[in-house]
This record gives C-alpha cells, structure tokens and sequence, in this order.
C-alpha cells in the first residue's frame, strides 16, 4: 500500500520544517498545516466522510502525521531560538574593558581626614566633641588660661585682633574654659577647630587646626596623661613609635611637657625625634578659674597640631599645599 | 640663648660632651635647638709674626712680608693695609685648606714669590671684619697652631628657652640647671667688692619706684675708651652671638652673659644734673642707639637727666649718652625693672635687645649690686680707672618678694601618679639650690632669686619631676570611669554630610577664613565684614562673609590648571558682624562647573546646571530626612545670575541660597565657563527626623499625566502646591516630566505636562472616581492660574 495522503502531506511539511531559516517561516509552515484552515487540520475534518470502517485508521494515520509534525516544529522553534538568541547576543557583546560612565569622584580634605581619624581615637577612649567659637575674647583665650597680663607667653602667640578688641582664638584651648564652666568634672573632652596666628611662611600658615584633649577627675595623674598619649599617637600611626616626653612650658598646664616622637624612615630604621603634642597637668589656677577646687580634681590636657599630624601620615613635605586646594593634590587623599 | 661648651664646663665640673650636654638640656626643658661648632676646622693656619716688611717692587697695593710661622720663616706677599712689622695674625701655611675652599699652594703675585696667606677674619669664618688681617695680641705664641690658642675646640649650644625660664638666659643659670640635671660639682667665681678710689658719684631719683625699685650707679673715672678688649672676651661674646664693640659695651655684654643683669654705661659727660627714673611725658624725644629717634610713649620708662631722656630703660641706651672713643669718664648703670612696665616695648618700636628680652620675661631682683662690681671689676682691668662709689637707690616694698612655697610630697605622688619618696624630692630641691625645711613630708620651699617662675606648689612639682625625668615618671594606660554620652540619633556629625557629598562627586576644600574687603564688595557680600585690626595683608583684611569668594578663588584657579569639570565643598565659620550683634555661622559651601559627567565614548556629556546643583541639595536634604516644608523660590543676590537663582527655605526660614554666579561677575573673575554655587546653613542640614512607621498599603496606584498650558508667570512650585492642596492624601506623588514652549503655544505661556500617582492605602481607587478627581483637579488650575488642557 503507497503512501497515505496525511503521511505525503507530513513529508512535504517536514520538508518546509526543516528548511525554515525563521521563526516566522517556521510559523508560516504550522498555520499551514496545523492552522484551522491548514492542510492537516482539513483532513481531519475529511475524516468524518470516510466510510466508518476506515475512518479510525485513517484518523490515527493523521493524528501520527499531525503529532510528528508539531513535535518537528517545536525542535525547529527551539533550534532557531536559541539560534536567534546567540545572534542576539553576538550582536550584543561589548568590549567591557571600555571604561564605565561616571563623574570624578570627591573626596575629604586630607586635614578633615587626619581629623576625623583623631576624633576617632579619642572617641573610642570615651571623650566628646566639644566645640567652641572662632572669634574669642581675651578672657577665654588667654586670662582665664592663666597667661599673665604682658607675658611674653602671649606675644609668643602671634594673635590677630579685631578693633573692638576680641581676637580670633589663637588655640582651642578657650573651650576648656567653656566646658568646664558648664559642666562638672569629670570633664573628658576633645576640642577639634581652626585656629589663627598672624604668622605665614614656609612652615607657618595663619589658619590651621588644633585638636585639645581635656581630661579633669579625681586621681587624673600625670602617668595616665603618659600612658593615654602613648597609645593614642601608636592607634594613629598604626605603629610602635618610641615616644618621649620634654618638660616645657605652658601657661595653663603645670608640669608641662613637649611629645617627641621616635620617626620610622621610609626604609623602617629609626629616624629623628619629632615634636608632635603639647601636654601638661591643668594649671591649679585654671581649674580654679572655672570654680573647680584643683586639692579635690585633678586634670590633664594635651593639644596637637592637626596639620602636622596628616603631613607625617599622609607624607606631605609642604604645608602649604593643604590650603592650596589644587585638584591632582587633593585627590591624592580620597 | 647661645652657650659656648667650653665657658660653661669653665663652671660646671662635667665630663659630658656638647651633644651630651645638649641632651641633657633638651630633657630637662631647655630645648637645645643646635651644637654648632665655633669655627670651621683650621689645620694648618698657626699664629704668624711679620718678621719684616718691604713695598712690592711692582705694585704699590702689595708688600712683602717676611714672615715667622710654626719653624720657618717665609716670604708672604699680603694687600692687607694693616699689615705691619711686628704684627701677629692668622697664617695659613701651604697645603691648608681654608673654610672658604681656597687651597693654599706657592704661588707669584707680581712676580714675587709667596708661600702662605695671612687672613682676615672671615676667611678663617671667626668673624666679619673684612677690612684687614685679624689681629692676634702682641703675646701670642708664633708657630702654635690657632685652633689651639684660641680654643677653637669648642662648640655653641643654642637653647630655644621657655618664656618662664628667664633664670637660664645667662651662663649662671645654665650652670646651675646643669649641676642639678647632673649632679656635677659647679662653682662660681667669687665676685669682691671693687674698693672706690674715686668720690665721684650720681644723683639718682627714683620717680616711678613701682618700674624701678632698685637702681644702681657707679662712675668710673679716666678709661681708656680705645683699650682693646681681651681676645678670650671677645671669642666668648663671639660664641655667644655678640659682637666685640669697644671695652665698655664689651664688658656690660660679658657680664650680661655672665650673670644675666642687663647694664648699660652712660657717658658721664653726657648726664646733666643727676639721674632720674620716670615715665616719658609728652614731648619727650630721644635717639636711640639704633639711630632712630622716637618720641617714647606714656607707658615707658625713661632713664632721664634732669634735662633730657638718656636711655629707654630696660630696652636701650640713647645715642647721645653713649660712650665712645672718647669717653673718660663713664656711669655704670645695674638695675631691676619692672617686667610689666618693660613687656612689649621693644615690640613696639620694631626693636629685639638682649636686655627688654630679659626684663620682661624678668630678672634677678637680687643680682644688681654683684653685678655693678663685676663690671667695674673687669672695666679697671680692660681700660684702667678710678671706680666711685656704689650708689644705690632701692625702694624695696615694690622688689619682688621671696616667698616660701609650702610642697607636699603627697602633692607630688598624686599629681605625678608617682611614688617618690622624701629625700629624693629633698635633693632634687637642694641641688636647684632651694632652700628647704622640711617636716616629715612636707617642705617649706624658698627659690633663689633668679627663679622668678616659683610661685605656687604646682610650679615645684613640676621642678621635681624635670630634674627626677619625664622618662623615669610611670606611665598608666588609659582607664577610668566609663560614662556613656551618645549623641541623639537625630543629630547628623559634620562628617556624614561631608562624606555623603565625597560620595556624590564632591571634593571637600579649605580655604582661608580671611578675605580682601574689595573682594567681598566685587560680589557684594561686604555687608557685616569684620576688619582685623592687624590682618597679615590687604589680602586677608576682613574675615568672611561667606564660602562663596574663597570657592571661587579655588575654581578659578583649577580652571585654570586645566580642569574643566569639578564639583567642589567646604564647612567652615562665616562671621557677619551686625546691628544686633555678631554672627559667626557654620556654613556649607557647594559648587558645580562643567560637565555633569566624565568624558565617555559614548557620546558627549551634558554640561551641568542650575537643576544639577539644585539636586544635589534636594537629595541633601532627602537623604538626611530633613524635617519641614522645603521651598525654593526665586530670590535676588547680587553674586547670582538674577534669573538663575534660589533662595531656600525650610519651614520659612532662609537655610541658604543657591544658583548660577553673576554672568557679569564671571567675565570679571575671568573663569573660562559658567559656575554653578551654593552655600546653605550647615545647622539646617544637621538635624533630621526619627523614623515611625505607617503603614504604606498593598494597593496599585494609578496614574494619570496632565498636560496644561500656563502663563509663565505661574512658577510650577505654585502648581504643584495647588494639586497637592486640591487632592490631598490620595495623591502620592506629583512631578513635572515635561516642559515645552513654542509652536503651537501662545508666546509667554508653556505647556507642562505633569504625573499625578495616586494612591489610598486602604483599597483599590475606582476609575471613575480618579476621573472625577482630575476634572476638579482640572477645573481648579484654571480658576487658580489660568491654566487649560493642552489640546
């Protein structure tokens, strides 16, 4: 027996199956045959005007033919997705070392970084952030700190007035004063803030930033402001500096003393003392100023200079490039 | 305060070297800023004799000296017009080389042979007088080596002194600084009294007893004013920075080093009457030593015949009384001022003396009289003479007293955390040459008169613990009583909005807090700037008003360092001074230039804006959940382009200002390209709200675009305010998404299409009633502005 019509009709379907190049030829091919006008989907409608005894041969021979057909469609559809979709991709690809799309980023002031890195530490050894104003007067600045009226200790200060007589602090030490007539001891802060001194040169700038530490207790000792400096300047530079301190002066610490530092040069042998902080026990007479009895409290202070601290972490030589603001410099500290 | 080693070890018994000694300072609070030796190496220059001396057969500037040096003599041409038989100085024999780099080698000068070189002073770099060769004295021994006879092996500390420490500005006080760091055996010498041989004496008025309660005269009769001083006193002032000036002037500067009393001599000739300490009175006048002739003001003590002002005291000597080289007779003057009547004069008048450098940090109310006869001592022997009498005239009730200071040593450990124990701190005291009584632990302390800084108890723990050592104090690692003090969560630091900016492009500044006046009125921000009464330049006159000049200082400059694209911030104060007092102001500074992106292959960036900025200070206050009714509405500063900028307003209040600089104002400064700024209160960024959760809704919004057609005069803030008002809680967000002007809009109006989302947090809105929404929506912006649906 030949062929049947349905088993002729799946051949040539077969054929356009596997000749579709497309999707939509592809689809053209199933509307065609399977569609509800298409050629196979006709002979089962011819099925009914067979006579009964062939029609449930014949209607399996169709169903054979239509079942092949949809199955060789869908591996076709499959086939030419996945091909379309590599072409898709293909046509997609990039070259992602190309760079991306963005604006330069910013970044904090390498001063404002060592700053905020100091506060740091002094935070996690439990001090608080006090603040005080630019713009002072001579008690807050100077009296009260227990500079004598005509000290050369003032003149040393190189302080910029303003005709009424205030002046731009030359320290941030006039926010011990502030706080401590606030607050009862324990006082345990740390006074960050720019400060001014009518001086500018190579290694002087009029405007630079201090940050003073204030600690006032029963039983504060000399030998914790030692061991609190100590850990303190290690935690910054993330290092085991030897450190010393010089008995120096002043006015309103007592004893006083100067923080040297043991250098590490760059090739990691030891290198210079450098001065790093100023430090002392407050003054009896500045805890006495601000009500405070020094035979019941006693006090350490300390002040360091915060310039100073982000040239010797961050390797700047020239002071002057922090207020110079040019880009290619800042950007060096993001 | 420089020290020549060898003078103090002349004192102290040490074997120590410079650098030791110079240590040992530096740990004891005399900051030793350098050990320079006192003259370069000079191998081979020896003390030379001119044997004979002949004219230059061939130049009349040359003459031929012949010359005895260390066993030879020797033929030296030499130009030096003092150069004469008999003389003895410096020779340098052949092969030496001298500080300079010269070689000296044989050489013809004019045909005459010459093995050697006589110097002068700075060829040798023991001095500046270049106008001949250095003289050495008569008994020199020729042939010894110079560094030998002149103790050049020697080398000058010099100690950057604390202002408290006006003991130490003398070898005296050095000396017995050393001895108690040390230890060591120190001795003085013994200073007798001069007997007078003279009657000859001064009257001597104290007129203003509170400056000068103790003055000293002396006159010292028929000097020899042209004496040559000692070569070891001249090395020795030398060494210590001072320069040889005739024997008078030489020996009040050597006893000054000495003993740390400032003293000046007078040309008796010159004193008219008597001498009379007061303050200057108007009209007074005197030329200074330095020449400059000044009138003195009220506040400063004049030393005054009865006539004129000699001298200022304390600070300097007047021209006219000065001695010379023809001064006979002269007046020693040793005495104390007052530091508070001396403090800052010399300051003022632009000058630094050796002598106001000790009165006012103050000196040794007890030293005068040793002082006055050292002086004459070493005069009599320098220039001959007759000495009068000591004068003195002392009002002692206004000389600083010496007071005893009581010292616990229970003081001292809980100060220092230390455990010293009695006798320790007992010869500590003993060797700063304090005396003690002491009972038990507890000292009754009297300083030594030069130590004006010992007051108070805290001033002698402090003694104790230098001269026991810093480094030998214990040290405790930090503890104590934990409190806890945390900030309130609504409180935003400085630092996140500074880092929240670096995140978005910014790149924080400095810039100075001081400002040209001129600058501030260039861009009209001179209201309330507050002048300096001593500002470093013209520069830096007032103190700023604003960021906003210093900003642009910083833009201008990048522009012109070729960067064209940046976006830059800086916090700082700003003061306004005004009617109701003065404001001083955290602010925060912003400013855009160029392109809102990096250059990309893709295709060019779009430069940035007024909107760009204005972004960033919406996400500012976005982010950082700023409370309040934010508004930008238009505003007018004279910095700003007058269309392009905004003020805003947080709940009513001015928080700050932003837009783009005056066009005008941007040709002026000369910046390539416009600059987008922003300056706000940092306060008004500095405080946000504490989240409470509500509840949100799980039902779909509905969207609906509006676009209107509007008379520009109707700013699109007004609009929204509007629909916000006419919805109410049903609309969940309304925006702008497109602007458009021209054809097919009347000129003068714009069309606006607005995005109306709306939401109930309760159920599903219906359709119709959305509608019904938008046609009141609708109907109210037209009753309101005018406003019709674009068609």
């Amino acid at each position: 027996m030949g062929q049947t019509a349905a088993e002729s009709l799946l051949d040539e379907a077969l054929g356009l199956v596997a000749g579709a190049e497309d999707e939509r030829t592809l689809d053209d091919v199933r509307v065609r045959f399977l569609g509800k006008k298409g050629a196979l989907t006709a002979q089962l409608k011819e099925l009914g005007k067979l006579p009964p005894e062939q029609r449930r041969e014949a209607g399996q021979a169709v169903n054979r033919a239509k079942q092949s057909l949809e199955k060789a469609i869908e591996a076709r559809g499959d086939e030419l997705g996945r091909k379309r979709l590599a072409e898709q991709i293909e046509a997609e690809t990039i070259d992602v070392t190309l760079p991306g799309r963005r604006h330069e980023a910013g970044g904090i002031h390498p001063v404002n970084r060592a700053l905020d890195r100091l506060l740091d530490i002094f935070r996690q050894l439990g001090f608080d952030v006090a603040t005080g104003p630019e713009v002072e007067d001579d008690y807050y600045n100077f009296e009260a700190l227990n500079f004598p009226p005509h000290h050369p200790a003032r003149a040393m200060h190189d302080t910029f007035y303003l005709p009424d007589g205030r002046l731009l602090r030359t320290h941030t030490s006039p926010v011990q004063i502030r706080v401590m007539k606030e607050q009862a001891p324990p006082v345990r802060i740390i006074a960050p803030g720019r400060v001014f001194r009518s001086d500018s040169d190579q290694t002087h700038t009029p405007q630079f930033h201090q940050v003073e530490g204030l600690l006032v207790d029963r039983d504060v000792t000399f030998a914790d402001l030692k061991g609190l400096l100590s850990d303190f300047v290690n935690a910054f530079f993330e290092d085991d500096l030897e450190m010393r301190l010089r008995p120096s002066y002043f006015p309103f610490t007592e004893p006083s003393a100067e923080v040297d530092v043991r250098w590490r040069n760059a090739d990691g042998t030891a290198g210079n003392w450098l001065e790093v902080l100023g430090c002392g026990m407050v003054h009896p007479n500045v805890l006495i100023n601000c009500g405070i009895d020094p035979e019941v409290y006693t006090g350490y202070a300390f002040g360091l200079g915060v310039e100073r601290f982000a040239m010797l972490r961050y390797r700047v030589d020239d002071l002057r490039l922090f207020f110079d603001n040019d880009l290619r410099f800042l950007r060096q500290f993001r | 305060m420089k020290i020549s080693y060898r003078w103090l070890t002349e004192w102290a018994d040490t074997d120590l070297a410079a650098e030791e000694v110079a240590e040992r300072f530096t740990l004891a609070g005399l900051e030793v800023d350098s050990v320079e030796p006192v003259a370069p190496p000079l191998d081979g220059v020896v003390v030379g004799e001119i044997i004979a001396i002949e004219p230059h057969p061939d130049a009349d500037r040359l003459r031929v000296c012949t010359v005895q040096g260390d066993s030879e003599q020797r033929t030296i041409v030499c130009g030096a017009p003092n150069a004469r038989a008999g003389l003895k100085a410096p020779l340098a024999t052949l092969g030496t080389k001298l500080p300079g780099g010269m070689k000296i080698k044989p050489a013809k000068l004019r045909g005459v042979a010459s093995s050697g070189m006589l110097c002068s002073e700075p060829e040798l770099g023991l001095g500046e007088d270049a106008g001949g060769l250095m003289e050495l004295p008569a008994d020199a021994p020729t042939g010894e080596p110079l560094a030998t006879y002149l103790g050049l092996d020697d080398k000058v500390l010099e100690i950057d002194l604390t202002p408290n420490r006006a003991d130490c500005l003398s070898l005296r006080g050095l000396v017995r600084e050393l001895g108690a760091i040390e230890g060591c055996p120190v001795r003085y010498p013994a200073i007798e009294p001069v007997e007078s041989e003279s009657q000859r004496a001064v009257g001597i008025e104290l007129q203003s007893p509170e400056d000068c309660p103790r003055y000293i005269g002396r006159v010292i009769e028929g000097i020899d004013a042209q004496a040559a001083t000692p070569t070891w006193m001249v090395e020795k002032l030398r060494r210590c920075g001072i320069r040889s000036l005739g024997p008078i002037v030489d020996v009040t500067n050597y006893v000054l080093l000495e003993l740390g009393q400032p003293m000046h001599a007078f040309d008796l000739a010159a004193i008219a009457g008597g001498v009379r300490v007061r303050r200057a009175v108007k009209g007074d006048r005197i030329t200074l030593l330095d020449g400059q002739e000044i009138e003195p003001d009220e506040d400063m003590l004049l030393i005054a015949d009865h006539d004129k002002p000699l001298a200022l005291g304390g600070v300097m000597g007047g021209l006219d009384s000065a001695v010379g080289e023809q001064t006979r007779d002269i007046l020693l003057e040793s005495a104390w001022f007052n530091p508070v009547v001396i403090s800052g004069r010399a300051r003022r008048l632009g000058l630094a003396t050796e002598s106001a450098h000790r009165f006012e940090r103050g000196v040794d109310p007890q030293l005068q009289r040793t002082a006055v006869e050292r002086a004459t001592a070493l005069i009599l022997e320098i220039t001959g003479g007759r000495a009068g009498p000591v004068c003195e005239q002392l009002q002692d009730q206004y000389l600083p007293d010496t007071r005893s200071v009581r010292l616990r040593l229970e003081r001292i450990n809980r100060v220092l955390g230390s455990e010293l124990d009695g006798d320790e701190v007992a010869g500590i005291l003993e060797r700063l040459d304090m005396r003690i009584e002491r009972k038990n632990d507890e000292f009754l302390v009297e300083a030594p008169s030069a130590r004006r800084d010992i007051e108070i108890e805290a001033d002698l723990i402090e003694e104790v613990a230098r001269i026991y050592g810093y480094d030998r104090l214990p040290s405790r690692r930090p503890g104590g009583r934990l409190t806890l003090n945390m900030p309130a969560e609504t409180q935003l630091p400085e630092r996140l909005v500074r880092q929240q900016l670096a995140a978005r492009g910014f790149q924080q500044v400095m810039t100075w807090s001081f400002v040209g006046l001129d600058r501030l009125e260039a861009f009209g921000l001179n209201q309330g700037a507050q002048p300096l009464a001593n500002p470093l330049s013209r520069d830096m006159a007032v103190l700023r008003t604003s960021l906003l000049p210093g900003m642009i200082e910083v833009a201008g400059r990048n522009l012109r360092r070729q960067h064209d694209s940046f976006r830059l911030f800086e916090c700082g104060a700003c003061f306004v001074a005004g009617d109701t007092g003065f404001d001083e102001r955290e602010r925060l500074g912003l400013l855009m230039t160029g392109a809102v992106s990096g250059e990309h292959f893709s295709g060019p960036a779009r430069k940035s804006d007024f909107f760009d900025l204005k972004g960033e200070i919406e996400h500012l206050l976005e982010r950082n959940a700023i409370q309040g009714e934010i508004r930008f509405q238009p505003c007018d500063r004279q910095w700003l382009h007058p269309g392009r900028s905004a003020e805003l307003l947080i709940d009513g209040r001015l928080a700050g200002w932003l837009g783009q600089l005056h066009p005008a104002l941007q040709r002026d400064l000369d910046l390539a390209q416009a600059v987008f700024v922003a300056e706000l209160d940092l306060a008004s960024v500095s405080r946000s709200g504490l989240p409470a959760h509500h509840d949100t809704g799980r039902f779909p919004a509905v969207r609906r675009d509006l676009a209107i057609v509007v008379d520009d005069r109707h700013a699109a803030a007004d609009l929204l305010d509007c629909i916000g008002k006419e919805v109410g809680n049903l609309l969940e967000k309304a925006l702008v998404f497109d602007q458009y002007r021209g054809e097919g809009i009347e000129s003068g109006c714009r069309s606006l299409a607005i995005g109306l989302i709306f939401r109930d947090v309760s159920r599903t809105l219906k359709d119709s009633e959305v509608d019904e929404l938008i046609k009141r929506l609708v109907a109210r912006l037209e009753e309101r502005f005018g406003a019709k649906l674009r068609g």
